[in-house]
C-alpha cells in the first residue's frame, strides 16, 4: 500500500529489513513506525479489546489514543504508531488488557539520571520548537523531549502551503517550515534535544521523562513550557472503533510521513480545514474520496480548501452524518445521512457508500493532561477545544514555572502555534535574567502579529475564548 | 460586495462560487491580454498574492479582506497563481487571433504540452475538452506550485478551473 509517485513528497526506496509479527515475517523500510509497516504489509488489525473481542487499528498515528498498542519484544503497552521498527523485533498482537511484566530489568533503572537544563520544552512541534530557539537566542540553555520519533509535531505533514502574512513564511508549505526549524534547532549548540521521549509527569519542580522505552530520567528545569498540541476527537456511531476509522491527522501521518495509503475509498467526516486538507492529500496520494459528510449547514475550513476538492468532484455533504460503519474486522461500508434540525437522520436519507476507510475530522481538544498533573489551573473553553490552560498574555500559566504555546493552550493554526512558542520562549529567557531589551521587542511584535491573525471575522468565537483564559 | 452578500451566494455551504458571483474582469480586458482572477471570498489571515506582486496589481487593505485585482495593472503573468496557498488564482486570456486559454494551478500528475485533457468546471464536472498549451512543473515555479495552461473554446474561460488527464 505504499504510495509510489506523488506530486509534492519523494518517498525514498531505502533499505527494507525484517521484524517478526506472530509466526510470520514482515518487511520494513528503514525509518518507518511498527504500525506503518504493518498496515502496508495489509495488518490493520493490531489488537483485540479484553471484553468485547473486538478488534483494534491504528487511530491517531501520534501517540496519543492507545489504538495502536501491541507486545514489542515481550513488552506490553507500547504505541506502534510512534515506535520504529527495527530489524529482528518480536512483534505481537496484544489481545485484552496486558499484566505488568516483571522480569524486564530495563523497564525498572536504578539509579535515575538526572538533567539540569535552563529550559524544558515538552514537545517538539512548531510552538515547541520556536519557543526553544528564542529561548536559546537569549543564551538559555534547552532540553526538548517529544514522544514521536522525529521532530516537528504536525508540521511536517502538512504538504500545503500556509496562510497567513508573507512575512511569516506563508505561502511556504507547512513541511518545509517545520524542517527549517527543525534544522535552526539540530545546529543550535544551547539547545538539545530527545525524540522518542515521553514526559510522564510533573512533580513539583522537575518532570519524569522516559526515553526510549528503557531509561527513566529526572529533569529539573527552571522553567518549562509546554507545547504537548492536541488530540483528535472521536465523535459517536456505530461501529466507530473498528480498524479502518481514523482520526484524519492519523491518515495524514501514514501518508505523508511514512508513505502509506490509508485504503482505497474514503469517507471524511467534517469540513473544517482538517477533513478538506486531508481530502485534499488523499486525492494526491491517487486515493479516492467518495465523500465529505459535515453535520452543520456551513462549510467550517476556509473556502479556498473546500473549492479545492469541489473541483476534483468530491461532493461536500452538509447537514449530513456518518449514521454507522459496517464491516466484520474491517470496515467495509459507511451508511449516512442527513439530518434535520435537531441532527436526527432524515427518515429515508440514509444511503450507503462503499469505502474502506472512515476518516474523522470532527474536532481536536487540547492535550492538557502534563498542566493537569503539574497543578496549572484549567478552564473549559468550547471556543478554544475543551480544557485549556489559564494564562497571561505571555503564555504564562497559573504556575510561575510553567508556559503553554500552541494547541494546548487553544486550538488554532500553526502560524498562532509558532508565535505563542516565541512568546512563551522570550519570557521564560527574560524571568531567568537572560533575556535583554530584544525579548522585549520579540514579545511585543509577535503579539501584534497574533492580533492581526486573529482579527477577521473568521476568528470572533475563537478571540471570545481567549480573553476568557488570558487573565 | 461584502462577504455577507457573497454569503447569500451560497458558498459557504457549496465550497464553490457560481460563474455569475465571481467578479470577473470585463470582457474587453480579457480580449487585451492575459489577466488575474482571483476566487477568494473569504475574509481571511492571508496576503502572499498582494506581497508577491511584482505590478502592485491586488489590492488588500489590510490582511484579513478579500483581494482585488487591478486590471489596468495586471499583466497576467501569473505569479500570483503559483504563489496563492489555497490554489484560489487563475489568469484568463482571449487576445484576438489567439483564442483563448486558462492557467490554473495543479498539484497532480502533470499532463505533456499538446495533450487534450477534460476541462472541469468548480464542482469538479467535465465540460469540455481542453488541449495543454504549457506546463510549468514546481521545480520551475519560483513559488513551488505547478501550474498548466489549457485552451479552450471561448464560452468556456469563466468555467473551467481545473483539469483531469483521461485514462
Amino acid at each position: 500500500m505504499r504510495i509510489e509517485d506523488h506530486p509534492i513528497l519523494s518517498f525514498s526506496g531505502a533499505e527494507t529489513f525484517t521484524f517478526s509479527f506472530q509466526d510470520r515475517e514482515v518487511s520494513a523500510r528503514k525509518g518507518e513506525t511498527i504500525a506503518a509497516a504493518l498496515h502496508n504489509q495489509g495488518v490493520f488489525e493490531l489488537s483485540r479489546s479484553g471484553d468485547k473481542e473486538r478488534g483494534r487499528g491504528l487511530f491517531c498515528s501520534i501517540g496519543k489514543c492507545s489504538s495502536c498498542l501491541m507486545k514489542v519484544d515481550g513488552v506490553p503497552n507500547v504505541r506502534t504508531c510512534i515506535t520504529m521498527a527495527r530489524e529482528g523485533m518480536e512483534v505481537e498482537k496484544q489481545d485484552g488488557f496486558p499484566k505488568v511484566p516483571t522480569d524486564v530489568p530495563e523497564l525498572y533503572p536504578q539509579p535515575i539520571r538526572e538533567l539540569n537544563p535552563d529550559l524544558l520544552v515538552i514537545g517538539g512541534g512548531p510552538a515547541g520548537l520556536e519557543a526553544s530557539l528564542t529561548a536559546a537566542s537569549a543564551g538559555v540553555d534547552v532540553l526538548i523531549v517529544d514522544e514521536n520519533p522525529l521532530l516537528g509535531g504536525q508540521m511536517i505533514k502538512q504538504t500545503h502551503k500556509f496562510f497567513g502574512s508573507g512575512d511569516q513564511e506563508a505561502g511556504k508549505r507547512g513541511k518545509d517550515i517545520g524542517n527549517d526549524l527543525i534544522e535552526k534547532v539540530e545546529d543550535n549548540p544551547l539547545i538539545n534535544t530527545m525524540t522518542s521521549t515521553s514526559a510522564v509527569g510533573i512533580f513539583d519542580d522537575r518532570v519524569g521523562v522516559y526515553k526510549n522505552q528503557e531509561e527513566f530520567i529526572k529533569v529539573n528545569p527552571e522553567k518549562t513550557v509546554v507545547a504537548t498540541g492536541a488530540t483528535e476527537d472521536m465523535i459517536r456511531f456505530p461501529n466507530n472503533d473498528i480498524p479502518g476509522v481514523y482520526g484524519a491527522g492519523g491518515i495524514q501521518t501514514l501518508m505523508n510521513v511514512n508513505g502509506v495509503k490509508p485504503g482505497n475509498r474514503v469517507l471524511m467526516v467534517g469540513a473544517g480545514n482538517v477533513g478538506l486538507i486531508v481530502a485534499y492529500q488523499l486525492l494526491q496520494a491517487d486515493v479516492e474520496v467518495e465523500a465529505i459528510v459535515e453535520i452543520t449547514p456551513e462549510i467550517g475550513g476556509y473556502f479556498v480548501h473546500a473549492a479545492k476538492v469541489r473541483r476534483h468532484g468530491v461532493p461536500i455533504l452538509t447537514n449530513h452524518k456518518v449514521v454507522r460503519v459496517e464491516g466484520k474486522n474491517k470496515v467495509e461500508k459507511a451508511i449516512i445521512g442527513k439530518v434535520n434540525g435537531s441532527g436526527k437522520v432524515v427518515r429515508g436519507s440514509e444511503r450507503e457508500l462503499d469505502v474502506d476507510v472512515v476518516a474523522l475530522a470532527a474536532g481536536l481538544s487540547p492535550s492538557y493532561k502534563l498542566l493537569h498533573h503539574g497543578g496549572c489551573d484549567l478552564e473549559f473553553q468550547p471556543e478554544l477545544g475543551g480544557y485549556v490552560p489559564k494564562r497571561d498574555k505571555r503564555m504564562k500559566t497559573s504556575k510561575e514555572d510553567i508556559y503553554v504555546a500552541g494547541d494546548v493552550s487553544g486550538i488554532e493554526e500553526a502560524t498562532a502555534a509558532m508565535l505563542e512558542g516565541t512568546i512563551a520562549g522570550a519570557d521564560a529567557a527574560l524571568e531567568m535574567g537572560k533575556g535583554e531589551s530584544r525579548e522585549e521587542e520579540v514579545i511585543k511584535d509577535s503579539m501584534e502579529k497574533l492580533n492581526e491573525l486573529r482579527a477577521g471575522p473568521y476568528y470572533e468565537d475563537l478571540r471570545a475564548g481567549l480573553t476568557e483564559v488570558e487573565k | 460586495m461584502s462577504e455577507v452578500d457573497r454569503n447569500t451566494q451560497g458558498w459557504r455551504s457549496k465550497g464553490y462560487l457560481d460563474a455569475k458571483t465571481v467578479p470577473l474582469p470585463p470582457t474587453a480586458r480579457i480580449e487585451s491580454g492575459p489577466v488575474a482572477v482571483i476566487e477568494c471570498p473569504q475574509e481571511i489571515p492571508c496576503d502572499p498574492c498582494s506581497e508577491n506582486c511584482p505590478v502592485g496589481a491586488i489590492e488588500l487593505d489590510e490582511i484579513n479582506q478579500s483581494p482585488r485585482v487591478d486590471g489596468d495593472r495586471c499583466t497576467g503573468c501569473s505569479v500570483c497563481v503559483e504563489t496563492c496557498p489555497g490554489l484560489a488564482i487563475f489568469v484568463v486570456d482571449c487576445s484576438p487571433d489567439e483564442g483563448c486559454r486558462i492557467t490554473l494551478p495543479f498539484e497532480f500528475d502533470l499532463p505533456e504540452a499538446g495533450e487534450e485533457v477534460a476541462g472541469l468546471n468548480r464542482k469538479g464536472e467535465e465540460v469540455t475538452p481542453a488541449i495543454v498549451e504549457s506546463v510549468k512543473p514546481r521545480d520551475q515555479s519560483t513559488y513551488d506550485t505547478s501550474t498548466v495552461t489549457v485552451r479552450v473554446e471561448e464560452e468556456y474561460i469563466h468555467e473551467v478551473r481545473n483539469i483531469r488527464r483521461y485514462e
